[in-house]
C-alpha cells in the first residue's frame, strides 16, 4: 500500500509539471462553465420540467468536454515510460507489476475527480443564488456525480489499455479516442437504427452510456450501470496489467 | 552473490544468449566485455528481474530472479543503458521518490540520499530538472538511484558511455571506491574500464561466454598475443610478402600515416597480398604492426630477415599485450 502511494504522488506530480494539466484544466473550466452558463439561461426562458442537473449533464457540450479528455489524461501513462525507458527502472525497483499498474489508474482517475470538482460550485452558486434545487434530489445530484465518476473510471481505462500498447503517446491518445467514440456511439445505436426492433433497443441501453445518464440525473440509482462499469473497469485493468507484462518481458 | 546456470534467452528470431553459467562472490568486481549484441544486457535484464529468461536458473544473494523477484529487486541497484530517467523532476526529489519506492523513509530517506549526492558529487546540481542536466550529470544520477537503497549488489549496464573522458575517469574512480562495499557487475565494450577497474571479467561473444578470469591472467595466457612493432626502410619493396613468410606471425599491417604516426592502418594486409597504396615516410621507413601467434617470439627472425634483405631498421619493439588484444583475439577467432 506504501509503495502504491509513492506511485501515486509521482503520477499526480508529473500531470501537474507537465503544461498540459494548466491547458485541459483551464480549456475543461470554461467549456463546463460555459455549459452551466447556457442551461441555466434555457431554464429561465419558460417553465420546465427538466432540472439544471438533467440540463448540465445531458446535453452535447457535456458529451463534448467529457470524450476528449479521456485520451489527454492517460495517452502518456504507459507510453512515455516505454518510450524513456524508464519502465527498466520502474519495475527493477522493489514494486509488483499490479502496484504500477493501479497507481496509474488511481492517478489518471484522481486527476479526473480534480477536473470534476468545481462544477459542483455550479450547482452549489446556483441554489444560493436562486433559492431553488439544481436536481431532483440530494440522490439526483449524488447519484450524477457517483455515475460520472464510474463512467469516467470505465473510459479511462480503456485509455490505460490503450496507452499500454504503444510506446508513442500520439497513437496512444488515437486509440483511446477511437476506442472511446465506438463505446459511446454504440449505446446510440438504439436512435440512430429507426427501423431496431424493441429488444435491440433494450439491449443497447444496458451498455448505452447516454441512457445511464439520463436516468442517474433524474435520480434514477440503477444497480444494473453500476455493476457493469465495475466489471468493465475490472476487466480493462486486468487486460492492461497483461499486455503490460508481455511488452516487458518481450522487450 | 550471483549464480547463473545454463540461462537462455530466446526472442522470436534468434537467440540472445545461450547456456550461460557463471558465478559471481560477493566483493567482487566483474565486467562483462563483449561487442554489441554479444547479450550483456539481456543477462543484466534477467538479472535485474526485468525479464525472464526462457530456460535455466538464477539467483541473486540467494533468491531466485523468477520466483522471488521482489526479494531479489531489494537487493539490487540496477541502471540500465543510457540511463532513463524522469526528465522532469528534480535532482533531489528524483531520488527521494526512488528512495522512497525502494523502502527507506523518514530521516534515514533524508540521510542517504545525502549520502548518495556526496558520493557521486551531485550537491552542485541537486535543486536542477533533471531534463536540463548534461549527460554526465545525468549518468551520475543513474549511479545514485542505483545506490540509493544501499544493495548489496549493482548492477551497471554500460555506467561510462558517451562520457568525456574526465567523467569517465571520475565514474571509474567511484566504481573502484564502491567495489569496497558492494559486488557489482557492470557491463562495456570499453577495454581499459575493465582491465583498471574489475577484478574478474568475462568475456560474450554471441551469448556465450567465451572467457572468464582475472584481467592479468587473461593477458598472461595470451600473452604472445601482443603486436610487434617493426619500423625499418624496405627500399622500393614494401617488404610484406617477406614478413608475412616469417614463422610465428599471423597478420602484418602497414601503417598509412606520415612519419610512422600510429594510425588508422591504411593497408590492411590479409593473406600476403601486397598492399600498394601504403607509401614511405619522408625518410623512407615504414612502420609494421605484426600480429603473433600465441607463444612465439619471431624478433630475432625478423632481425635476420632485415640484415639479410639490407633494411634498415629503426624500431623492433614488442609492445605490452593489452585486454584488447585478446577480447579481438577471441571474439575474431574463426
Amino acid at each position: 500500500m506504501r509503495k502504491f502511494l509513492i506511485l501515486l504522488e509521482r503520477e499526480m506530480k508529473s500531470y501537474f509539471y507537465s503544461p498540459i494539466a494548466y491547458v485541459v484544466l483551464c480549456f475543461f473550466l470554461v467549456l463546463t462553465g460555459f455549459n452551466a452558463y447556457t442551461m441555466i439561461s434555457a431554464l429561465n426562458r419558460g417553465p420546465t420540467d427538466i432540472t439544471l442537473v438533467e440540463a448540465f449533464f445531458n446535453n452535447a457540450i457535456f458529451w463534448f468536454a467529457f470524450i476528449p479528455l479521456i485520451p489527454l489524461l492517460t495517452m502518456r501513462l504507459y507510453s512515455e515510460e516505454f518510450k524513456l525507458g524508464t519502465i527498466e527502472t520502474l519495475t527493477t525497483a522493489p514494486v509488483n507489476d499490479w502496484q504500477v499498474v493501479a497507481s496509474k489508474f488511481a492517478g489518471a482517475l484522481l486527476f479526473y475527480v480534480v477536473l470534476w470538482t468545481p462544477t459542483v460550485l455550479y450547482f452549489v452558486i446556483f441554489k444560493y443564488v436562486t433559492k431553488e434545487h439544481a436536481g431532483q434530489a440530494l440522490g439526483a445530484f449524488g447519484g450524477s456525480y457517483l455515475l460520472l465518476l464510474l463512467m469516467g473510471a470505465f473510459y479511462l481505462s480503456l485509455g490505460c489499455l490503450a496507452s499500454v500498447v504503444t510506446s508513442n503517446q500520439i497513437i496512444a491518445a488515437i486509440i483511446a479516442l477511437v476506442l472511446v467514440v465506438v463505446f459511446f456511439f454504440t449505446g446510440l445505436l438504439g436512435y440512430i437504427l429507426g427501423t431496431a426492433s424493441q429488444g435491440f433497443r433494450d439491449f443497447i441501453s444496458y451498455f448505452s452510456t447516454i441512457d445511464h445518464m439520463r436516468s442517474f440525473t433524474r435520480g434514477l440509482i440503477d444497480t444494473r450501470p453500476i455493476v457493469f462499469y465495475l466489471t468493465m473497469i475490472g476487466f480493462f485493468q486486468v487486460l492492461t496489467f497483461q499486455i503490460f507484462q508481455f511488452r516487458k518481458w518481450k522487450s | 552473490m550471483i549464480k547463473v546456470e545454463n540461462l537462455s534467452k530466446r526472442y522470436a528470431g534468434h537467440t540472445a544468449i545461450k547456456d550461460l553459467s557463471f558465478e559471481v562472490e560477493r566483493g567482487e568486481i566483474v565486467g562483462f566485455l563483449g561487442p554489441n549484441g554479444a547479450g550483456k544486457s539481456t543477462t543484466m535484464k534477467i538479472l535485474s528481474c526485468f525479464m525472464p529468461a526462457t530456460g535455466g536458473r538464477a539467483s541473486v544473494a540467494g533468491y531466485d530472479v523468477f520466483t522471488q523477484a521482489l526479494e531479489v529487486r531489494q537487493h539490487l541497484g540496477y541502471m540500465p543503458e543510457n540511463v532513463p530517467l524522469y526528465t522532469e523532476m528534480r535532482v533531489n526529489e528524483y531520488l527521494e521518490h526512488r528512495a522512497a519506492l525502494k523502502g527507506l523513509g523518514g530521516k534515514k530517506l533524508k540521510m542517504r540520499v545525502g549520502e548518495v549526492k556526496e558520493l557521486t558529487s551531485l550537491n552542485d546540481v541537486q535543486r536542477k530538472i533533471i531534463g536540463t542536466l548534461s549527460k554526465g550529470y545525468r549518468q551520475r544520477v543513474g549511479l545514485a538511484d542505483a545506490l540509493v537503497g544501499e544493495p548489496d549488489l549493482l548492477i551497471l549496464d554500460e555506467p561510462t558511455i558517451g562520457l568525456d573522458p574526465n567523467q569517465i575517469r571520475q565514474v571509474r574512480d567511484l566504481i573502484k571506491n564502491l567495489g569496497q562495499k558492494h559486488t557489482i557487475l557492470l557491463s562495456t565494450h570499453i577495454l581499459p574500464e575493465v582491465e583498471m577497474t574489475c577484478s574478474r571479467v568475462i568475456i560474450l561473444h554471441k551469448g556465450r561466454i567465451e572467457a572468464s578470469d582475472t584481467p592479468q591472467n587473461l593477458l598472461s595466457q595470451l600473452r604472445a598475443v601482443g603486436n610487434i612493432r617493426l619500423e625499418a626502410n624496405t627500399g622500393a619493396d614494401t617488404g610484406l610478402e617477406q614478413l608475412q613468410k616469417v614463422p610465428g606471425i599471423k597478420e602484418v599491417t602497414l601503417d598509412g600515416g606520415a612519419n610512422g604516426a600510429e594510425g588508422v592502418p591504411a593497408a590492411v594486409n590479409g593473406n600476403g597480398k601486397a598492399a600498394e597504396s601504403a607509401l614511405p615516410d619522408a625518410d623512407g621507413y615504414r612502420t609494421f604492426n605484426l600480429r603473433v601467434e600465441a607463444g612465439a617470439d619471431p624478433r630475432a627472425e625478423l632481425f635476420r630477415l632485415a640484415v639479410e634483405r639490407k633494411w634498415t631498421l629503426r624500431e623492433l619493439a614488442r609492445r605490452r599485450a593489452t585486454l584488447e588484444d585478446v577480447f579481438v583475439e577471441i571474439t575474431h577467432a574463426e
